[in-house]
């Protein structure tokens, strides 16, 4: 049996008495498109905060590539090949579309602040090599048009796709894609997830989604965890998933099971 | 293929023409017999080695959003590095000025251990502890810096040619060209900095430390080289003017100094590499100038005031400071020259 790209194994977190996330385990494998859903608060989030090693989980480990990764600094993520988006979009404001692509290569820069002022030969190539990167992803993403507009001024829409960018510029192996569909339209949202098929295929990608659309979960993953007031209530294909008792209670309520 | 003639963008021709300009500054000083000619180098010399701290403070806060209210104690070390390494060690000013600038350095970056936990106002007062420390440290390390005597009759900053007879320091005019070349130098090397990995690295810093711990930015890696970078500018800054006096003693670098670079900062336009000059000499000038103004030489203090409502004005309507209205301006003309020239 091949090994999972990211095993999370008994995660648990807690904020003071309030428990985010209990004894989780959850499995991506290589290639796979995996979603994490569930009510609002269910942890999802801080599912996502634990494995990008913003928070430090109580009890439990995660693997990604068979190391162990649960007590990594965060600015070291990425560089093993995990970058993420968040939720409500963190750019950097000021800087424009172009600079914020150059900055999710910074991992893969050899930067110095002498080697930098000097402004040596080396230095010079490699900001010529991520600018065309940087390009490539511009133009796979449609923001041509605003490569040198601050983020600050973008819409929502696409400060994701912007944010979504940056992540890929990475060339990381694992994405986590926190609520990629937030604030789309029907018609955005099906484009989205076609773009994410092309994304996966193109750079040969693992991605771990969280998402409240279920169309679109449901179109787009392989495999689905439902979390509820932090555990795990169901796993599975999405159609195991779409008639699973437990999942119909916690989105809908226990009377929406008792007709 | 690079050729030569690719350099001559527009923006590169105005820069050449106008380092060529403040080249000529004495000699077109010169031209007025009213002016006095010494008095008024030394102050653009004092405005030139205050826009090279200036150019460090704008990359600690401008560009990584770290404030400090001690720069005049890092600016303090400086001076004090280079008037002991030249008057107790023998050593010559070209070794003395990196030394200095190395040494404050190093103690930036141990200022920024401490400044990794803090945000803000705490950083602020954190910083100003520093800054008002310094001065006592200096009073109380007797034996070395002379106690509030200060240290005197600092040798001529020169540079030595090998075989040649060295560049001796002595006048005001030849000192202007000492600053201005090393104000050069570190303008130089601060704009390659803010358009390099590591300033898009201070940027996000500044900007949302999610986003950069997130991008793979070591925000203690990071923070830390901002204030040893920031020191360094401070460093080299005060040992020309230790050398531009000949003498320093611990009350030339009071808070007020550390305010007065802030206020520089602010003034001429965050994030700015241009706007850091522009503040230094703005300050600079009007501090000393204000008082020779007709009315108000009359009136004891009164340059203070003047001071403050031109520092209030300028903050109100120029939001971007000095830089900002300068680069309004100038898009203001491009957009001119582009109609007229359709029109022709």
């Amino acid at each position: 049996m091949t090994q999972p790209l990211l095993e999370i194994k008994n995660l648990t977190m807690r904020f003071g008495g309030l428990v985010a996330v209990e004894r989780l385990d959850l499995t991506v494998n290589a290639g796979e498109i995996v979603g994490l859903i569930g009510p609002n608060g269910a942890g999802k989030t801080t599912v996502f905060n634990c494995i990008s090693r913003f928070y430090n989980p109580e009890r439990g480990t995660i693997h990604f590539q068979g190391r162990d990764i649960t007590r990594v600094p965060s600015h070291e993520i990425i560089r093993l090949g995990i970058a993420r988006t968040f939720q409500n979009v963190e750019l950097c404001r000021s800087m424009t579309v172009l600079q914020n692509l150059l900055l999710g290569q910074h991992v893969r820069m050899r930067s110095g602040v002498i080697r930098d002022g000097l402004r040596l030969s080396e230095t010079t190539r490699s900001e010529r090599e991520a600018i065309q990167r940087a390009m490539d992803i511009i133009e796979l993403l449609d923001l041509m048009p605003y490569r040198h507009y601050p983020a600050a001024v973008l819409p929502f829409g696409l400060q994701k796709m912007v944010e979504l960018g940056r992540a890929l510029v990475s060339q990381p192996l694992l994405l986590l894609l926190d609520e990629p569909a937030a604030g789309a339209n029907a018609h955005e949202t099906r484009r989205l997830a076609d773009l994410i098929r092309d994304i996966r295929e193109q750079f040969h990608l693992s991605i771990l989604l969280v998402e409240h659309d279920m169309t679109f979960v449901m179109g787009l993953c392989q495999r689905l965890y439902v979390l509820d007031f932090g555990r795990k209530i169901a796993e599975g294909t999405p159609e195991e998933i779409q008639n699973h008792p437990a999942v119909i209670e916690a989105y809908l309520g226990e009377s929406a099971v008792a007709l | 293929m690079t050729t030569w003639w690719r350099w001559c963008t527009l923006s590169n021709v105005v820069t050449l023409l106008g380092l060529g300009v403040v080249c000529l500054v004495p000699t077109i000083l010169g031209l007025f017999p009213g002016i006095p000619l010494g008095y008024v180098l030394y102050l653009v010399s004092l405005g030139l080695i205050y826009a090279i701290v200036a150019l460090g403070l704008n990359l600690l806060f401008g560009y990584a959003g770290q404030f400090s209210l001690g720069h005049a104690g890092f600016f303090a070390i400086g001076a004090y590095t280079s008037a002991i390494l030249t008057t107790r060690a023998d050593l010559p000013f070209i070794l003395a000025l990196p030394g200095a600038g190395l040494l404050t350095a190093a103690i930036g970056f141990l200022l920024g251990l401490p400044a990794l936990r803090l945000t803000g106002l705490y950083l602020a007062i954190a910083t100003l502890g520093f800054g008002l420390s310094i001065p006592q440290l200096i009073l109380w390390l007797r034996e070395w810096t002379g106690g509030s005597m200060g240290l005197h009759k600092l040798p001529f900053a020169s540079i030595p040619l090998g075989p040649f007879p060295a560049i001796v320091f002595r006048t005001d005019q030849e000192y202007y060209y000492l600053a201005l070349g090393v104000l050069i130098v570190m303008t130089f090397l601060a704009r390659n900095i803010v358009n390099s990995d590591t300033g898009r690295a201070f940027i996000a810093i500044r900007d949302s430390e999610i986003a950069a711990r997130a991008m793979g930015v070591n925000l203690v890696r990071y923070k830390t080289t901002a204030f040893a970078v920031s020191a360094f500018y401070a460093g080299i800054a005060g040992s020309l003017y230790a050398h531009l006096l000949h003498g320093i003693s611990p009350e030339d670098f009071t808070v007020f100094l550390s305010i007065d670079f802030v206020t520089m900062v602010v003034l001429g336009g965050l994030a700015s590499v241009s706007g850091a000059l522009y503040g230094a000499f703005m300050l600079t000038l009007l501090q000393n100038l204000l008082t020779r103004l007709p009315i108000v030489s009359e009136f004891k203090n009164l340059y203070i005031v003047v001071l403050g409502l031109i520092l209030i004005l300028t903050v109100s309507f120029f939001p971007h400071g000095i830089a900002g209205a300068v680069q309004e301006a100038r898009q203001r003309i491009e957009r001119r020259i582009e109609k007229m020239l359709v029109g022709l």
